[in-house]
């Protein structure tokens, strides 16, 4: 039955992109270079003859433009080049290589390919643009993973046992980021651990990544900074994709997309994710699965509509999610005289969102913009014989309204959001014993005012404040300021201070401690977020970025200076073995992280990104003011991309390189440890990619992860039923090195 | 008491940009420019004019689609003041000298758009 359900399934896919409406033509306009090669131009003027209508082509040569119901020639034009005119029969593309005017003018043509990762000099904000073509690098195959090439962000692997890696910003965990999906809150409370692996990479269009306090209009959540994730959009993606992945370890992924658009207003899109790991891993021999085992679905329909006319665009978008993963021991080892350690992980999620915009077309500054989701995200586990269920009921609204004071020198966005969470949860705090059942439910309602002014030359800003009203943080005002001066072309510095705060989910953010033996304590289980009060903290900091030539080349220095600094903190304490205690910060705690990057262009096709990180993140436990555990105080990351010229048919290879080394850790104490000073050793990680494009509608690729196949000694610790039982002390890879091949049609 | 203070401050800023709106004029007219350099130039001088709120130039149309308040700028003195930034309009022409002074990639007597 299911067989035949998938099956009709894959054929409404299938029938979707036959029966595709055309109503636009596209293609690529390439030029010849002076070794013969044809390469993609980028900004050439596209447009029907004797109309306004027209497009310019983009950084890979790709231009999109709608029919003309007027003209039936397609005039091509750029400067150097001879004008071509193509009579147009309703083909549905349209390549053309463009022939230089010889002699005209001795002008160099400048052709730059488009950066995956993107920082703008013009953004007020510290904000970096990552595009869908990165995420490709890291193939496989959901957002946690996706980091591994991204130097503002950490991955670490959150314990021994759930194959789970958590990320890390400025020093501090993703808690302390609003990770918002399209502007809306996504990955916090119960889906906190688990969330970002619950989004393939494949359906992500762009990622925004804003270091430091960010925006006032999402809400006041953000510490540290933001990640914001623009899912593909049905009117603009490709009819078909299909991506197939496979790895060493048993994992297997397929994705699955298809668009339609069904007439000039309404475009829908089917987006299907599945893996599969049934291969029971033991590289390290502890007698553990390295990986889970694991299966995993995940559907998503959405709507759009598009009035130009009107000036109105709307989306609609449901998804389910159904992820189970069983870990712990494996049967067939030869175990003492007891019965396996064994857990699972099963989590179901719905989602379903509605946004709607308009834009007056009489007056282009002035908008609004509505948008309303619900979710619900239940989690059931249990880990040998501790239980943990969450659930979580989210409602999330938000208006905002876009206008100027004078000129569009001075915009500013005004509106509110409203939040309503309803939090279930459900725990032991030792081995079936003690259970705590607790619900609660935040509410809250904000309003926001954010003022933005740009000279369009050497200044701009964005002042933002916010004022909220929360059933139990209280009534608080949150203020964020951000300033940007560009005192040369490739010179500019920002600065950026504001605050944050959050009720901290302690035990859906810290689900590593139930895969141990460790009991919990709290300041009083009964009360309110179990007596812990809501963090509070201010972020301050700094970018410069220096662009400079050498070589005629393009380069970049950015140096980073961020700080956060906790009013108030809730204080997860590791130091005591068999324990893990919540309490009240009293005292400091900070985080202090310095980040370099270095980029150089070498070549068209060579590129290369450097960084060294340093954090200095520290917090007063009962026993001291200490480093934070399992956090390096310095890292070092190398990307090195490369690739061939594009043939005639647009097939090409490219190469993909990243180094990692990290540095030493400390490591919260355990007497069978077998690090006796407390700290991990220094290691290195090497990742590297490379895709064979056949052409534009097919590729194959072949990666490897942890190539030196470095490995933790002894990941887990103690009696799997004592209270010495310990996953969770983890600064390297369980697994050793990993390899996968995978494909990608896109039609 | 801070409800108000909020609720205030929403709708003072709505009502705000509205009542400014109903003086605002739009026009759209032909200025010279031919590359993506240009267009900033005309933006850039355009919505510094007071007077004028918004401004958008298209490389392909030459059109440039201005919003502007009339009680505090005539549209002539607009066409004046691009005129004088190098770029013609259809009413004034834009004095050599400036014109000549145009960034290479600029000069629209002499290249087509790109």
């Amino acid at each position: 039955m299911k067989k035949i359900i998938l099956l009709s399934f894959l054929f409404f896919l299938f029938s979707f992109s036959v029966t595709y409406s055309q109503n636009f033509v596209k293609g690529i306009i390439y030029y010849e270079n002076s070794s013969g090669r044809k390469v993609p131009l980028s900004g050439v003027s596209v447009f029907w003859e004797n109309t306004s209508l027209g497009t310019l082509s983009d950084d890979s040569g790709n231009y999109k433009l709608t029919i003309s119901d007027s003209s039936k020639r397609l005039l091509f034009k750029y400067l150097g080049f001879r004008d071509q005119i193509i009579q147009f029969n309703n083909q549905s593309s349209i390549n053309i290589t463009m022939i230089e005017e010889e002699n005209v003018l001795d002008e160099v043509v400048v052709n730059k390919k488009q950066k995956t990762i993107q920082k703008s000099y013009f953004k007020t904000q510290n904000i970096t643009n990552v595009s869908s073509e990165e995420l490709l690098k890291a193939a496989c195959c959901n957002i946690s993973e996706s980091f591994e090439t991204n130097p503002s962000i950490d991955v670490n692997y959150s314990n021994a046992i759930t194959g789970t890696k958590q990320v890390k910003m400025l020093g501090l965990e993703s808690p302390y980021l609003s990770i918002t999906e399209e502007n809306i809150p996504m990955i916090r409370g119960a889906s906190q651990i688990y969330g970002l692996s619950f989004i393939p990479g494949t359906w992500v269009e762009s990622m925004q990544i804003t270091k430091g306090s960010g925006s006032v209009v999402n809400g006041f959540e953000s510490i540290s900074g933001q990640i914001n994730v623009e899912l593909r959009k049905p009117y603009s993606d490709s009819p078909f994709y299909l991506n197939v992945y496979s790895n060493n370890m048993g994992r297997n992924e397929v994705n699955l997309h298809s668009n339609k658009i069904i007439n000039d207003k309404l475009s829908t899109g089917v987006y299907l994710h599945a893996n599969k790991n049934n291969n029971k891993v033991d590289s390290n021999n502890d007698g553990f699965l390295d990986n889970p085992l694991s299966s995993a679905t995940n559907l998503f329909n959405r709507w759009q509509y598009i009035n130009p006319t009107k000036g109105t665009v709307g989306f609609f978008g449901y998804r389910f999610m159904n992820d189970k993963k069983e870990i712990g021991e494996i049967n067939d080892n030869k175990l003492p005289l007891r019965k396996p350690w064994k857990g699972e992980i099963h989590t179901k999620r719905f989602d379903s969102s509605f946004k709607y915009g308009y834009v007056n077309p009489k007056i282009p500054y002035q908008s609004l913009g509505f948008q309303m989701a619900f979710s619900n995200h239940d989690q059931k586990s249990f880990f040998g014989e501790r239980n943990l269920d969450l659930n979580q009921k989210s409602f999330y609204s938000s208006l905002i309204y876009n206008s100027i004071i004078g000129s569009t020198l001075n915009k500013i966005k005004v509106g509110f959001n409203i939040a309503y969470d309803d939090y279930n949860e459900y725990f032991d705090r030792i081995f079936n014993e003690n259970f705590i059942n607790s619900s609660r439910i935040d509410k809250s309602f904000g309003s926001f005012f954010e003022y933005s002014y740009d000279s369009l030359d050497k200044i701009s800003l964005v002042a933002g404040i916010r004022y909220d009203f929360h059933n139990n943080l209280g009534n608080f005002l949150t203020p964020r300021l951000h300033l940007r001066y560009q005192p040369f072309e490739k010179s500019v510095l920002r600065l950026s201070v504001g605050t944050g705060r959050k009720a901290s989910n302690v035990i859906s953010e810290n689900q590593n401690i139930f895969a141990t033996g460790r009991k919990l304590f709290f300041p009083n289980e009964n009360e309110l977020y179990y007596g812990l009060k809501p963090e509070k903290a201010v972020n301050y900091g700094f970018s410069f970025r220096q662009g400079f030539y050498i070589n005629n080349r393009e380069g970049d220095i950015t140096i980073d200076y961020y700080v956060t600094d906790f009013d108030n903190q809730v204080v997860v304490d590791w130091e005591t073995q068999g324990q893990v205690s919540f309490y009240n910060l009293e005292g400091k705690s900070y985080a202090k992280s310095l980040q370099i990057d270095l980029e150089y262009q070498f070549s068209d096709n060579f590129l290369m990104k450097s960084t060294y990180k340093n954090f200095n993140v520290k917090k007063q436990y009962k026993s001291g003011l200490l480093q934070n555990p399992l956090t390096p105080k310095s890292r070092f990351f190398t990307n090195l991309e490369t690739s061939t010229n594009l043939n005639d048919k647009g097939a090409q290879w490219k190469f993909d390189l990243t180094y990692n080394w990290i540095g030493k850790q400390r490591l919260p104490f355990h007497e069978l440890s077998i690090k006796k000073n407390g700290y991990s050793p220094t290691y290195s990680l090497l990742h590297a990619q490379i895709t064979k494009v056949f052409s534009e509608k097919f590729e194959i690729y072949l990666g490897g992860e942890n190539i030196g196949s470095y490995k933790q000694d002894k990941p887990i610790l103690g009696d799997p039923f004592g209270t010495d039982f310990d996953t969770s002390i983890v600064y390297a890879p369980i697994h050793g090195s990993l390899f996968y091949l995978g494909l990608r049609l896109n039609i | 008491m801070k409800y108000i203070i909020t609720l205030s401050l929403l709708f003072s800023t709505i009502v705000f940009s509205q009542e400014n709106s109903s003086k605002s004029e739009n026009v759209t007219f032909t200025v010279q420019g031919v590359c993506s350099m240009c267009k900033a130039r005309i933006e850039t001088g355009v919505i510094r004019i007071k007077g004028v709120k918004y401004a958008n130039w298209d490389v392909l149309s030459n059109k440039i689609s201005l919003i502007y308040n009339s009680k505090k700028i005539k549209i002539d003195d607009i066409h004046k003041k691009i005129s004088l930034l190098g770029h013609s309009t259809e009413k004034y022409e834009a004095p050599e000298e400036i014109y000549n002074s145009l960034p290479e990639c600029c000069r629209y007597k002499t290249n087509q758009p790109h």
